[in-house]
């Protein structure tokens, strides 16, 4: 027994590090192109064959980049577009979840209340924007709002659909084994509706990255929107590039994070291989 | 003996928008406790549906099922249910599955848990979680979650049907030895008159178009039986000339 414990370990050990390089090889590959890429930029750069107007080099990006930051600059508008972001999306993301419970549990109320909804959804967030300015001005407000608008949607959907899915197989074992209503909900629904919350999460994360930058680019006076849009009329391309970087980093690390969530809470799951 | 369940003119009828087909008809049965009843017929006889009925799972039917002294009108964790297949909840492991809604915190559950995960041959995949296991193994889960909650009966619709020859002969071993300690009242369903034998006391035959009862055979084998014996042999044809006996059955066939 215990040899063959110690023989199961030394399997498992072996399969690990054999993992580990694996996955420091498909990292390896994946950063082959960016890196090509950003040599060959920062060469025809120096070399002077794009303009340095419209591309600023990757070395200037970076100085810029650290510029910024040892300004406090970059900290203020971070942190103000962070917490927009994040308001918005746990405003947005809280509805919608809330509403895609009751609406995925009430075969009544998904009559009075989908429609409309679905009706809603299809409306371009673009066009609402102008309405929102006019309703609750230039301010926190109609931010927050647009934000919390495109959260909405994504995590309501999810959430609505995972409750559907549900199985009606382990719905007859939940009657069996005598669940209550609540545990019912706690014990059944939820859980088995969690990969469709997960996923409406992500969705709902990157819609509130994307509502931020129109609502910032639209009109703001702070924030990584406003930065960029303030260094495009002095034609300040490194920085139009820093803001950009800086989005495509939040996002990416918010969803990171969603996904190793993710990967916690659906272990359960056939294709998680985590 | 105390009947545990009484089957009285029990008539059912699925009706969808252009025909009505009855499955059952008139049905009457009874079932005593400690017994193992097995329910044994062509597919379409209504053997699952009335299993079902028996669960509380459909309460839309003619006639009445007493379980005890009382009337079936919902399911009930006093009777059990064995699916065909293992209905395990994906994401709990084997020891939350089986404790389900009942806290695993509490001292007495947690000990009767382990017990269960020894009866049924688990100890060592506590903590594994359904997709890691064998249909054998997910089977004797789907069976320990059933016999935690004390049924006064356990209805097993076709449980090992989807099993291959082997796992199937090592859990209706395993099914038999826990009846014989637990002395849980069985009903089972199945479409295998080896299975029937091996089992139970009483094999119930039935018909089809609709369900009736055509015969019940009782099986007077001391256990454990074997399948090779003489006296075995003989049910096996008692039970195949009541099931060849059918009209529609042999159209079905010949088709």
């Amino acid at each position: 027994m215990s040899t063959q414990t110690v023989a199961q370990n030394k399997h498992l050990v072996i399969r690990e590090t054999t993992k580990q390089s694996k996955l420091a090889k498909s990292a390896l590959r994946g950063s082959v192109l960016p890196v090509v890429v950003l040599i060959a930029w920062q060469a025809l750069g120096s070399v002077g064959i794009l303009p340095a107007q419209l591309f600023s080099s990757p070395l200037l990006i970076v100085m810029t980049f650290i510029d910024l930051v040892q300004s406090g600059e970059m900290g203020m508008h971070l942190q103000i577009s962070l917490t927009r972001a994040f308001l918005g999306f746990a405003l947005g993301g809280f509805l919608g979840l809330l509403f895609g419970v009751i609406v995925g549990m009430q075969k009544k109320s998904e009559e009075y209340l989908n429609p409309s909804i679905q009706m809603l959804r299809t409306v371009p967030l673009l066009a609402i924007t102008p309405l929102f300015i006019m309703w609750f001005g230039f301010g926190e407000l109609s931010k927050v709002l647009l934000i919390a608008l495109g959260a909405f949607f994504p995590l309501y959907l999810q959430t609505f659909l995972g409750l559907r899915n549900v199985d009606k197989k382990l719905y007859d074992v939940a009657l069996i084994l005598e669940f209550s209503r609540r545990e019912q909900i706690t014990k059944l629904m939820i859980p088995a509706a969690l990969p469709n919350i997960l996923l409406g999460i992500r969705l709902a994360l990157s819609a509130a990255w994307m509502c931020l930058v129109v609502a910032e680019l639209l009109g703001a006076d702070r924030g990584v929107g406003f930065m960029i849009q303030d260094a495009r009329s002095f034609m300040q391309t490194d920085v139009v590039f820093v803001g950009i970087i800086i989005f495509a980093l939040a996002g990416k690390i918010s969803d990171s994070l969603v996904r190793l969530l993710e990967n916690h809470l659906l272990k359960w799951q056939d294709s998680f291989k985590a | 003996m105390v009947a545990t369940l009484e089957i009285n003119q029990v008539s059912k009828t699925f009706k969808n928008e252009n025909e009505s087909v009855h499955v059952l008809d008139h049905l009457n049965l009874t079932v005593n406790n400690g017994e193992f009843v097995t329910i044994i017929g062509p597919s379409g006889c209504g053997k699952s549906t009335l299993l079902k009925l028996i669960a509380g799972l459909d309460s839309d039917f003619d006639g009445t099922i007493m379980a005890g002294n009382l009337k079936v009108s919902a399911p009930s964790k006093d009777r059990g249910f064995i699916f065909q297949e293992h209905r395990l909840f994906p994401w709990l492991n084997v020891e939350k599955n089986i404790a389900g809604n009942l806290p695993l915190k509490k001292p007495d559950i947690r000990k009767r848990v382990d017990d269960l995960i020894s009866l049924v041959k688990l100890k060592g995949f506590e903590k594994a979680y359904p997709r890691q296991l064998s249909g054998g193994m997910s089977q004797r889960v789907a069976i320990a979650r059933a016999l935690l909650r004390n049924p006064e009966v356990l209805l097993l619709d076709e449980p090992f049907g989807a099993l291959d020859a082997f796992t199937r002969t090592h859990l209706q071993e395993a099914l038999l030895e826990i009846w014989e300690r637990n002395k849980t009242t069985m009903v089972l369903v199945t479409h295998d008159i080896d299975e029937s034998i091996f089992l139970s006391r009483k094999v119930v035959v039935m018909d089809a178009k609709p369900g009736r009862i055509k015969a019940i055979v009782p099986i007077d084998l001391p256990y454990p039986r074997t399948r090779t014996s003489k006296a075995f042999q003989e049910f096996r044809s008692v039970i195949l000339t009541q099931l060849e006996h059918h009209p529609a059955e042999v159209e079905d066939w010949s088709i």
